[in-house]
């Protein structure tokens, strides 16, 4: 297609239009819950709303001071360690119970189980049954995340479709080809939804497991913090943990982006 | 054509299916296909024709009854068969993640064919097809057609010596079927290819088998002609006639 150059002028500036549209979009909720906090911090004393100047300011301090920035490395590590443990548990268990009706049978009701049980408890028996910070942290999180990965896997190799399964089938592949053509691209997309959602989850239980065993950390900080009645330490350390979020599933909307773009695109949404 | 050596052969083949095997969708099916034969396996809907197909592919095992590939068991023997039968199914079945010429790759790379023949293999058969220029398409951006022939190519690609067919042509619309079929008709003969060719339509069995087997259900043969090579129109007609009142009784 081509394109006279006012004309391509014209589409560029359209585009750039509907990008700022979307990134105004985007933080415009942000922007109003920021400002009446604002609001709130001029009715209140700095203990209940302190103002976000001074919570930004701390923000900065933590990232700019090493003691500080290693307490929220430490945590994201726990967090990506954590979940790093439970997926691969999980889609080893998710292969088995999708092979096997009687081990789906025998694992499913555990899982569930395990679903019930609170994250607090874990933290209790974390305590009781390990020595040492790292691996009750590392216990915590696997325990609390290995439930919704095992049956997120599960779920999608059990969605794969049948007929594209057959029909690798029929080229007769070995174990290991028949998982990286077939069943690894198909349960792909799935498995970077459960990645996103578990992130959510790990960064809220991490601060739990944190603060009852761990001497540094999001959670520890938090702890501190309360300690001393610093509202806007607090929400520094909490906010720490959100933008690590934010950015992750940033990440991981990024690679959606480039590794499914063979996707179909519709121009009408749901 | 007097079949030579039979190469697939199903010896009393009972198929069922559903709790405690209540519903027989093949019931004890004796039938020998020769080599180099291109058998049309002619039947309404729903007679166990898919069923069959997939006993033969390997895809399912006969709940009694024998099949057997070549001397082997085809779904017994699973590595044993791996570039020796291709498969073109109704639906395309591409692959979507990957592009037309890693979907016609896909078998070669099951033999461990390293990637420069293999591509080079696969634009040969999508050039055949008259894909070439869409290699690096994705699935979704082609059309029902254009899937199909990729997926004919994807089956030549491995050359296997047999190739079972359950009815590849029947999604399509009647002048890319027409067309589609006249090219994949060539290239079996080209290629030499042992082909089973499963379909419910009367005229694609007539102008593509050279033996006519015609299924009522559950799948027992209810008719089992050759064709001869030079074929008249008088006799292709006496022989749809006979098609036509064994299908309706
Ligand atoms: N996996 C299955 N489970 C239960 N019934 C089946 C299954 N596959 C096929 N059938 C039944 O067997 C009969 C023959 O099916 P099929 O071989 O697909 O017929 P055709 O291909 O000739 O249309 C149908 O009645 C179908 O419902
Ligand atoms: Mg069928």
């Amino acid at each position: 297609m081509t394109m006279s150059e006012p004309q391509a002028a014209q589409e560029a500036a359209k585009a750039r239009g509907a990008i700022w549209r979307r990134a105004f979009s985007y933080i415009l909720p942000f922007i109003v819950v920021a400002g009446l906090w604002q609001i709130a911090s001029r009715f209140f004393p700095p203990y209940l709303f302190p103002s976000l100047v001074d919570v930004f300011k701390r923000v900065f301090e933590i990232l700019v001071t090493w003691d500080q920035l290693s307490d929220v490395l430490a945590t994201i590590g726990r967090i990506l360690a954590g979940l790093a443990g439970a997926f691969f548990i999980g889609a080893a268990l998710a292969v088995v119970m999708a092979r096997s009706q009687s081990a789906n049978r025998f694992l499913s009701p555990i899982l569930t189980l395990f679903q019930g049980i609170p994250a607090l408890s874990w933290v209790v028996f974390a305590i009781i049954w390990f020595h040492g910070v790292e691996p009750r942290i590392f216990f915590i999180m696997v325990m609390t995340t290995l439930p919704s990965f095992t049956f997120q896997v599960l779920g999608a190799l059990q969605g794969m479709s049948r007929d594209l399964t057959e029909m690798v089938m029929s080229f007769r592949p070995t174990r290991a080809k028949l998982f990286r053509v077939m069943i690894i691209p198909a349960i792909l997309p799935d498995i970077m939804t459960a990645w996103k959602v578990n992130l959510g989850n790990a960064s809220r239980v991490v601060v739990v497991a944190e603060l009852v065993g761990a001497t540094g950390g999001v959670g520890y900080e938090l702890l501190q913090q309360q300690q001393v009645f610093d509202m806007a330490g607090a929400l520094a350390w909490t906010l720490q943990l959100v933008f690590f979020v934010l950015i992750a599933q940033a990440v991981l909307t990024f690679i959606e982006n480039i590794v499914f773009r063979y996707r179909a695109v519709s121009e009408r949404t749901l | 054509m007097t079949a030579a050596q039979p190469i697939i052969r199903l010896d009393q083949v009972t198929k069922a299916f559903g709790v405690g095997r209540s519903f027989t969708a093949v019931d004890r099916l004796d039938l020998d296909v020769g080599t180099g034969q291109m058998l049309a396996l002619l039947g309404k809907t729903g007679c166990g024709k898919s069923t069959i197909f997939n006993m033969i592919a390997g895809l399912t095992e006969p709940t009694s009854g024998i099949v057997t590939v070549d001397g082997r068991n085809p779904f017994r023997d699973f590595d044993a068969f791996r570039g020796k039968i291709a498969i073109v199914f109704q639906n395309d079945r591409l692959l979507p993640w990957r592009t037309a010429v890693q979907n016609v790759g896909l078998g070669l790379e099951m033999l461990d064919i390293p990637p420069k023949l293999r591509n080079e293999t696969a634009m040969h058969w999508l050039g055949k097809l008259g894909l070439l220029g869409h290699e690096n398409d994705y699935p979704h951006a082609l059309s029902g057609g254009m899937r199909q022939r990729v997926s004919i190519a994807r089956a030549f690609a491995t050359d296997a010596n047999i190739l079972l067919c359950d009815e590849p042509f029947s999604a399509l619309d009647e002048m890319t079927g027409r067309t589609l079929r006249a090219e994949f008709l060539k290239l079996v003969k080209e290629n030499g290819k042992t082909a089973v060719f499963i379909t419910h339509s009367i005229n694609e069995a007539l102008e593509i088998g050279d033996r006519l087997v015609v299924l009522k259900r559950p799948a027992t043969i209810a008719l089992d002609v050759s064709l001869q090579r030079n074929c008249t129109i008088e006799n292709k007609e006496a022989i749809r006639g006979r098609i036509q009142d064994v299908l309706a009784s």
